[in-house]
């Protein structure tokens, strides 16, 4: 690799907002408490911030974002800009700031982002897909459950698998206090729950949440020098774009995410062997499924192994999402899963896994149309 | 039914109809379901576009497809996210590959769809829908 960035940057500082339904609040101002906090948690001044990348919110598009957050946090960004790419951008603009400052670019990097969709309009997610709303093809969840039967059929993941992925996040939200969704959930109980659009019911679904995160990235030398307390370095990033419509890929049950794994573990030096916790984007069930397959967790059509007896819960082989995901902890997508990264590398989480030394965190977006993965250390 | 007394939040967005798709839209109308062959390289596809997703060349003709097809995956609506549907719970929703090698969306006609297998082959019927020729499937 030409220029192998691993361990030159750091993530300084995190912060959000509360998590569930924060009536009232504008994402402008959700991204701005979030800011405030992250830049405080880093322990810099707002005027060392040279650069920004915002994550525009999913529940509705607004032209040139970034700089309307620019300009209510009072920063002239040297770069940065909005990241379209759904809810892998949080990652994705993390490594684009890494490649910033390296170059030379910038300085100091705020990355934010925020949305309203419990309070404000969820509509964004129940919309009619591409040209055929005439045969009631509705929904991004739909568009997952598709994928997951494809999976079930194709490889025979059975339902339990999804449950596992259910019960794990449920069980670490419940005991984080800042958790939207603090409701254990058994197999027995997933088991049982009626279809809601099948194979999947409701609790394979993300919970749809008003809040807003953010992080600081800076150079690991910048951190010393700034003298930031628990600085986790950033050892690995890698995208993937799957693009196509779910109708339109001629593989349901992989994506681009391989890529995009192999990518963040070739950077680092490191393979799933050296991974001590994750944080799994799981906006639905099977998204941790496949990501575990596609990173190389687990072969393909063999998750179903993996994921169960607790293995996947803390004091499991592999704890993911220990902070609750997108189904317990808040449906924001990502940030959240970055910052539960940070506090597992800081060693200050709630539900810590003892002797943590590597985590990694996955976003994607759209339906699986896009993926980023971040591999964080100490 | 007239714009004034029409139930705006009941009517299903139209496609759209555009240069492009429209012979796909008056094929089905009148029963056939077709699709886009690419004259340089051989490929097929759906939806319609301008250029062949395979080569970027726009040297391409509607071919009429076989009927032919095989289930790629379904799923099965219990709620309704468009009031339209709100009375045909629950209903299915599948992507199908047509012999010819173009996936599309469609329904699955068949009384129980969790009866259905992956893979299984199905044959196209033409149906209507708001006044549109749509592509649905059965089994073969």
């Amino acid at each position: 690799m030409a220029n192998n960035l691993s361990g030159k940057c750091v993530i300084a500082g995190i912060g959000a907002t509360k998590f569930g339904g924060l009536p009232g609040r504008s994402t402008i101002s959700l991204n701005i408490e979030a800011i405030r906090k992250a830049i405080a948690d880093a322990g810099i001044a707002k005027d060392q911030v040279d650069a920004l990348w915002v994550k525009c919110p999913t529940s509705k598009f607004e032209f040139m974002f970034g700089q309307k957050v620019a300009e209510a946090a009072g920063i002239q960004p040297k770069i940065g800009g909005v990241w379209d790419q759904g809810g892998a951008s949080n990652i994705m603009m993390i490594s684009y700031a890494v490649m910033a400052i390296e170059a030379g670019q910038c300085d100091i990097a705020v990355i934010t982002f925020s949305d309203n969709p419990k309070t404000g309009s969820a509509a964004a997610y129940s919309r009619a897909r591409g040209d055929d709303a005439l045969y009631g093809w509705f929904g991004t969840l739909s568009n997952y459950a598709m994928i997951a039967r494809r999976h079930m059929g194709e490889l025979g993941t059975p339902r339990e698998a999804l449950g596992a992925v259910a019960v794990a996040s449920r069980r670490h939200g419940a005991a984080n206090a800042n958790a939207q969704l603090r409701k254990p959930l058994s197999l027995d109980e997933y088991m049982g729950l009626p279809p809601m659009v099948a194979p999947f019911c409701r609790d394979d679904c993300a919970l749809v949440s008003d809040g807003g995160a953010a992080v600081v990235v800076m150079s690991a030398a910048r951190a010393k020098e700034l003298g930031v307390r628990k600085p986790v370095p950033i050892l690995g990033f890698g995208h993937g774009q799957t693009s196509w419509e779910v109708a339109q890929r001629p593989d349901l049950t992989s994506t681009m995410a391989k890529v995009a794994g192999a990518t963040a573990f070739k950077m680092a030096g490191l393979s799933p062997k050296d991974i001590d916790v994750a944080q799994i984007y799981d906006c639905f069930t099977i998204t941790v499924l496949m990501t575990l397959e596609d990173y190389g967790f687990a072969r393909r059509g063999q998750v179903a192994d993996f994921v169960q007896g607790g293995n996947i819960e803390i004091g499991g082989t592999l704890p993911v999402n220990t902070s609750g995901g997108l189904l317990s902890e808040t449906g924001m997508p990502g940030m959240q899963l970055i910052h539960e990264g940070v506090r597992q590398m800081r060693g200050d989480a709630t539900l810590q896994v003892k002797g943590a030394k590597r985590c990694i965190v996955s976003n994607q977006g759209g339906v699986m149309h896009t993926h980023a993965a971040l591999i964080l250390g100490q | 039914m007239n714009a004034s007394t029409a139930k705006p939040n009941t009517t299903l967005p139209d496609p759209d109809i555009n240069e492009a798709s429209k012979p796909y839209w008056d094929a089905l109308q009148a029963g056939k379901l077709t699709f886009q062959h690419c004259r340089h390289c051989g490929n097929n596809w759906l939806p319609a576009r301008a250029e062949c997703p395979k080569c970027l060349e726009a040297e391409w003709a509607w071919q009429d497809a076989s009927g032919k097809a095989k289930l790629i995956s379904w799923v099965v609506f219990h709620r309704a996210f468009h009031p339209a549907f709100a009375n045909r719970l629950p209903y299915n929703v599948a992507i199908v590959e047509l012999a010819e090698g173009p996936r599309m969306i469609t329904n699955i006609v068949v009384d129980d769809a969790e009866t259905l297998k992956i893979d299984q082959p199905l044959h196209f019927v033409a149906a209507q829908e708001q006044g549109h020729g749509i592509a649905r499937f059965r089994p073969a």
